[in-house]
């Protein structure tokens, strides 16, 4: 049994007679609706926070609610998923509108650099606010 | 050489293409993924600043709360509400419904009226804490 033929999207008949994609095509397409349908609660959850509370807010009184393992934890799944959703998002944009191949795969790589720096600049920041805030609270 | 299916027209024809609310939405649904993304910047600098870097936090405190600043977070408000809700709609489609031409315009319109009231409702919030108003 191959990988994609685990895909529960997949029934054997459709592999048999080749239909679908030749790939990884099923389990791609499920993985983004999956990541698209959490990220619905984390960011209700977050703009619910963003409005009130954190909005204008200072840095001390940021450390204070993700000190909260669960705000940290939440917070993690929303900035790691968020970010894998746009850079699913703005692969398919790239694919669709640049059709040079070598202009595309600079502009693929580009969007991969910035979008994994941005990534772990943010979830460094939620690790430190996180251990900062438990200690200043133990303190 | 170009083959001879490469000369066939593409479908379907951007240029006589007429605006509908379908085409529409969809076009929207791309165009505040976009936007959203360089949202993300401000997210990353946001939490990096609080934790590593007061001033850089501050700078974005002031930035946010300048005249462009709300600008750009009143059109990053929109375009979340908007691809939330659209988004919802595309994951309603891949269960399977909704596909009927009456269902696709009355789910589509809904998206509209949510993305209007809750940006409303957001900011009219918003500008009663900042005491705006």
């Amino acid at each position: 049994m191959t990988e994609y033929s685990k895909s529960p999207l997949r029934s054997e008949l459709g592999r048999v007679r080749y239909l679908g994609s030749a790939k990884h095509g099923a389990r791609h397409w499920w993985i983004e609706r999956v990541i698209a349908l959490a990220l619905v609660p984390l960011t209700v959850w977050f703009m619910i926070a963003l409005i009130g509370h954190l909005l204008g807010a200072e840095a001390s009184t940021l450390q204070a609610w993700v000190a909260d393992p669960f705000v940290a934890l939440a917070l993690a799944a929303l900035t790691a998923l968020g970010f894998i959703h746009t850079r699913m998002g703005l692969q398919v944009i790239i694919e669709d509108y640049v059709h040079s191949e070598g202009t595309k795969i600079v502009i693929v790589l580009f969007k991969d650099a910035v979008i994994f720096l941005l990534l772990a600049m943010a979830l460094a920041g939620i690790a430190k606010l996180h251990f900062s805030g438990i200690i200043k609270w133990l303190m | 050489m170009p083959r001879p299916q490469d000369q066939r027209p593409l479908s379907p024809h951007v240029g006589i293409y007429r605006w509908q609310i379908s085409n529409t939405l969809t076009i929207l649904h791309r165009i505040t993924g976009f936007g959203l993304s360089f949202g993300l910047i401000v997210f990353a600098l946001w939490l990096w600043g609080a934790a590593y870097n007061e001033q850089l936090y501050l700078d974005i405190m002031d930035l946010a709360s300048s005249i462009v600043g709300k600008l750009f977070l009143f059109g990053w408000t929109v375009a979340f509400y908007y691809h939330f809700a659209n988004g919802l709609r595309h994951l309603n489609w891949d269960m399977g419904r909704g596909f009927k031409l009456d269902e696709m315009v009355a789910s589509g319109w809904v998206v509209i009226a949510f993305t209007l009231s809750m940006t409303v409702l957001t900011w009219v919030v918003v500008l009663k804490k900042l005491g705006v108003f």
